[in-house]
């Protein structure tokens, strides 16, 4: 489990965790705020359905997918926390949303 | 930001950063990429916004890096940090995108500071939640001064050590380290010993550091030959053996390393010339003094052209700066030589440690070459050892043919953390050298892009030409 060991100084943003509020310190990636709230699993994978969760922490390996705004599969260790941002954990297969459905058919 | 630049520099780590300021100096149009939102790379991670209140726990070294960033605030660069380079093409055409906005740019001249990554330590257990890397552990350190209690670290290289030690410094029980380097590397390393003594402060800080584990009672288990890790949903225990019998220790957080390796996404894709460094076991771009590549006009510095460590980084920053300023006719030759004079002098003093720790710290084969047919070597994709034998079996001849065989390598993570034991696994199974397997063919884009973001493909405005 993660602790805070002495942080300098922030301002903290509100962020919605899978509709629960909780006050982060800016500055901090999704990953760290997940981490730090003992979040240790944050997807599923598509192949298996394992539990994984943040890896290596600098954007390289893909393990901490996340749904952020509603956007699926963003690096939560790339992402820096934001006032009002939505943070979901990933279910398997990312899902195209009704967005990208209604987008026209260029054929048409 | 500009469509066109003389000089783009990928990185903003101590080979970028020193590149940018070398190129400042003699006065070209440069540009520095970098996907993080503050310079430093993963070595100087959030220098100058360091999370924790108590600066000494990260040690001396890593404040070097907070001069190295205000160099590259001040020295006039254009300087886009959340910058995601995802293609460079042979003729130096660079797609970026800032801000979920994708653009192309062009540059005469370019340098790829893309730096290290952790090796795969690929043991049973390892996709586990609550596994991580001692490089994230040290992430977390800097960046979001958080700290895992309990946790215990497992593998080899001065990066464990020195994490381990910092978790020492800010007070965090650390519940073991599990040290993998086989007691036969010790004595080998002694032949370099003679190059070692030459650079003190590198066995001096090693000893400091492993002294200051102990001192505050952390188990150092010596020769661990075997690891695995335990748990259903998230690790709870590791367990290790040394002789015939396992020993198991409970902890809910483990951190991996067997050493860096360079990054070579970026330099393969481009089409560069690789080879197999044996002594440092990894792919190598193929380059000159000055750091350039096969590919005219990219050059390659720091640890993305072979592990040599933060200040090596810088020394290279500078020199392939200079060449590549010597290439635009910014420089000639002479001044070229007299200005990269002292970084070449630094640089071979630099070097002088590393036949020592490279030899001390090589990972032993059966931590490389998984042998437990279980274990998962593309995480992405979930391919163990098994499959990878399987296809061999039936005639596979390589990492691109395993791609088709297995969907191997071909995750979002696009062989990071699996192609090194994949080109090692299929040399062994084959009984050639690894040099004759070779690595996946890389292509961009080199990390994920939405399509949305390619469809609406921007140049800067013509007016910021």
């Amino acid at each position: 489990m993660f602790t805070n060991i002495g942080i300098r100084d922030r301002d903290f943003v509100r962020v919605i965790f899978e509709d629960q509020e909780i006050m982060v310190p800016q500055g901090h990636t999704v990953a760290a705020v997940l981490l730090a709230e003992g979040i240790r699993s944050c997807r599923e994978t598509p192949v298996s359905g394992a539990p994984r969760g943040p890896y290596c922490m600098m954007g390289i390996c893909f393990e901490c997918l996340v749904v952020i705004d509603g956007e699926p599969n963003q690096q939560a260790c790339m992402r820096h926390v934001r006032e009002g941002m939505s943070i979901e954990r990933q279910h398997g297969v990312a899902q195209i949303g009704p967005d990208a459905n209604a987008a026209q058919d260029p054929a048409e | 930001m500009k469509s066109h630049y003389q000089l783009a520099i990928v990185g903003a780590g101590p080979a970028g950063m020193a590149a940018a300021a070398a190129a400042a100096e003699c006065g070209a149009t440069s540009v520095v990429f970098d996907e993080q939102p503050a310079p430093g790379g993963q070595i100087y991670r959030a220098v100058e916004t360091p999370a924790a209140v108590d600066r000494a726990i990260l040690g001396v070294d890593y404040w070097r890096g907070a001069e190295l960033a205000k160099t590259l605030r001040d020295c006039g660069v254009d300087y886009v940090p959340g910058a995601t380079v995802w293609q460079v093409s042979p003729t130096r055409e660079i797609g970026v995108t800032v801000d979920g906005t994708a653009m192309l740019i062009t540059a005469d001249q370019v340098i790829v500071a893309t730096g290290a990554l952790e090796r795969p330590f690929p043991v049973p257990g390892w996709t586990l939640p609550s596994v991580m890397t001692a490089g994230s552990a040290q992430v977390l350190l800097k960046s979001a001064a958080l700290a895992a209690d309990g946790a215990v670290f497992a593998g080899t290289g001065p990066l464990l050590y020195l994490v381990a030690w910092q978790y020492v410094q800010a007070g965090v029980a650390v519940k073991a380290v599990l040290d993998t380097t086989p007691i036969s590397n010790y004595f080998r390393a002694t032949r370099h010993l003679a190059g070692a003594l030459r650079a003190p402060q590198y066995l001096m800080k090693g000893i400091r550091l492993l002294r200051g584990i102990k001192k505050a009672g952390v188990p150092l288990i010596r020769g661990v030959r075997d690891l695995r890790m335990r748990g259903d949903d998230a690790v709870s225990a590791v367990e290790y053996r040394r002789g015939h019998d396992w020993q198991r220790i409970e902890a809910d957080q483990v951190f991996l390393h067997q050493g860096v390796v360079p990054n070579v996404n970026l330099s393969y894709s481009i089409g560069c010339r690789h080879t197999w460094n044996e002594a440092q076991l990894c792919w190598q771009a193929t380059t000159d003094s000055w750091g350039e590549s096969t590919v005219e006009g990219v050059a390659i510095a720091g640890d993305g052209a072979g592990i040599n460590g933060a200040l090596a980084a810088e020394y290279q920053g500078r020199i392939a700066a200079l060449g590549a300023l010597y290439r635009l006719g910014t420089i000639d030759a002479d001044e070229r030589a007299r200005r990269a004079a002292p970084a070449r002098a630094a640089l071979a003093a630099e070097r002088r440690i590393r036949p020592f720790l490279e030899t001390l710290y090589r990972p032993p084969k059966y931590f490389r070459v998984p042998p437990d047919d279980q274990t998962v070597v593309c995480r992405c994709e979930e391919v163990d050892v098994a499959a990878i034998r399987k296809a061999v079996a039936v005639g596979c001849v390589g990492p691109n043919q395993l791609k088709s065989f297995s969907r191997c390598g071909m995750g979002p993570c696009q062989g990071r953390l699996c192609g090194l034991t994949v080109s090692e696994l299929i040399a062994d199974f084959t009984d050639l050298p690894v040099s004759e397997i070779g690595y996946y063919r890389l292509r961009p884009p080199i990390k994920p892009l939405l399509l949305a973001e390619l469809a609406e493909l921007q140049t800067p405005a013509a007016s910021d030409r």
